[in-house]
């Protein structure tokens, strides 16, 4: 799931000066799950314009915003409202709300900032493990992501500064390759970890990327 | 004689460690270097250490070549991406610079300008690789090299980890990608050098204990609370806080503690780190009983 985060109220307005007629847009999935961009946060962000003396035409919960047909559809039936809005705010992700700005000819604000790609570990907490880095190496480290858990990315094993199994740069998060090495340990599979690692092939994750699915 | 020819003839290596300065100002570093001149087989130049922005390890390190000592250009992954670690390794070779030293590099959330990016495109093992396949005529994408560099190479370890076999497995990894040399973090407890050169077993490479004079207690308790890898035992912190001069106690426990390290023949060398107080160097190499390096 892509984890979201509302913006600054402060900073929404400051996108929004001179526009006064807003729609709102949010979606179903992330968004919601992050309760950032679902009917009830639309509503209450509805409350706040109202507060701030903006009109608030109409609202839509795409399903998903990132699904550019779906999206399209759903925005059709709203032509008239859209082009009685000064600006769309997005509560989505960047690619929900990149999605909604490809489509409509009003300016498209995000309500939100994106964090990363992350685990719903339960209701309200969310934590990364993946960086979508083109070629997954978990098959040789027991199912952890060194290169999102581990601050530094490595490739070849712990800095020096791992304390009592716990990173250096955050000492709440545990060291990637602590657990790496135990885990592979109890796995039996400590030979994996010899291996020379050569850097990363970075072509792989170089933006922006496309993925088709041959028929 | 140099450091390789040192350690791999069996003698006893010392080094010393120097940050380049923040500005354009060399004088200290230099007064600094010339001071241990004759004295230590190496110096090494810190890569931006603490993610600090410096003058650089090259830049200090030619300056070092300049002034007729050997440095150690320390070289770390934090702010270079491959490319710039191939150039930065070919311009060492170019100006004189023998011994390089890989290390991953300190996050930059710990620096002075904590909001840069850390590139970490290559761990210490990586630019070991990326060293050797330079030193074998060819850049990392198989690509020929006008003129070849030739290095010593070194890195680090930490003898008091948790869990220790990963930091031995790791040390594995290093030496077989082309670390003849190891510089430790700072030991002050014997007993734990000992486990862990015990534990070493038959791991081959140059170890050189690194030892960092204290100034006073409160710099022990610091130490032993935010460095990681770092235990200061209680009785040397009583010893420094009943001293009437802390700095020359602190060089009297290091003098004692290289010495044994010696006389025991634990290891093949020392690197003495004296984090800003590198004046005090040749007076702790005085205090010590060691050969003449020159
Ligand atoms: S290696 Fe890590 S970042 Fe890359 S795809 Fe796998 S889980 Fe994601
Ligand atoms: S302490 Fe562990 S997780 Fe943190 S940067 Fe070092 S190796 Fe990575």
């Amino acid at each position: 799931m892509v984890i979201t985060q509302p913006k600054p109220f402060s900073e929404i307005l400051q996108f929004l000066e001179g526009k006064k007629n807003i729609f709102i847009t949010g979606c179903s999935l992330c968004a919601t799950s992050c309760m950032t961009g679902g009917e009830k946060e639309i509503l209450a962000m509805e409350q706040k314009l109202l507060e701030e003396g903006k009109q608030v035409t109409g609202y839509a919960v795409l399903d998903p915003s990132c699904n550019k047909l779906q999206a399209r559809a759903t925005l059709k039936k709203q032509k008239q409202v859209l082009d009685s809005s000064d600006a769309i705010l997005c509560m989505a992700c960047g690619d929900g709300a990149q999605t909604v700005a490809g489509l409509v000819n009003v300016p498209v604000y995000p309500a939100n900032d994106t964090m990363f790609i992350g685990e719903v570990e339960r209701i309200g907490h969310f934590s990364e493990a993946c960086r979508a880095c083109g070629q997954c190496e978990l098959g040789w480290t027991a199912g952890i992501c060194p290169i999102t858990r581990c601050a530094k990315s490595l490739l070849n094993g712990p800095c020096g500064g791992s304390r009592n199994g716990k990173c250096e740069v955050n000492p709440e998060n545990d060291c990637a390759w602590v657990l790496i090495y135990k885990r592979l340990k109890e796995l039996n599979e400590l030979d994996q970890f010899m291996e020379i690692k050569s850097p990363k092939d970075y072509s792989k994750a170089s933006n922006p990327r496309r993925v088709t699915v041959g028929k | 004689m140099g450091l390789k020819q040192k350690l791999e003839s069996g003698g006893f290596a010392v080094t010393t460690e120097m940050a380049p300065p923040k500005g354009t100002d060399f004088k200290r570093f230099k007064e600094c270097a010339l001071a241990v001149k004759g004295m230590v087989d190496a110096v090494n130049v810190t890569d931006f250490q603490s993610a600090v922005v410096r003058a650089s390890s090259l830049g200090a390190a030619a300056i070092l070549v300049e002034e007729g000592l050997e440095p150690v250009m320390q070289i770390t992954g934090r702010d270079r991406n491959r490319i710039a670690i191939q150039g930065e390794l070919l311009s060492a070779s170019a100006l004189g610079i023998k011994n390089v030293l890989a290390l991953t590099g300190d996050h930059p959330s710990f620096g002075d300008n904590p909001q840069a990016k850390g590139v970490f495109e290559m761990d210490s093992v990586n630019i070991l690789q990326v060293a050797r396949t330079l030193m074998g005529g060819k850049d990392l994408a198989g690509n020929d090299l006008a003129g070849t560099p030739d290095f010593y190479l070194g890195a680090s370890v930490t003898p008091v980890y948790d869990p220790m076999e990963l930091q031995l497995l790791k040390m594995k990894k290093k030496i077989q990608v082309g670390a003849r040399f190891f510089q430790t973090q700072a030991v002050f407890d014997i007993e734990l050098f000992k486990k862990f050169i015990t534990a070493m077993g038959d791991i081959d490479a140059k170890i050189l204990v690194g030892v960092i004079p204290l100034k006073s207690p409160g710099m022990a308790n610091y130490m032993n609370k935010n460095v990681p890898g770092i235990f200061v035992p209680d009785e040397i912190i009583e010893r420094l806080r009943k001293s009437q001069d802390r700095v020359k106690e602190g060089l009297k426990i290091a003098a004692e503690f290289i010495n044994e390290v010696r006389q025991q023949k634990l290891c093949d060398g020392i690197h003495i780190m004296a984090i800003g107080a590198e004046e005090n160097v040749p007076a702790l190499l005085e205090m010590c009983d060691l050969d003449s390096a020159a």
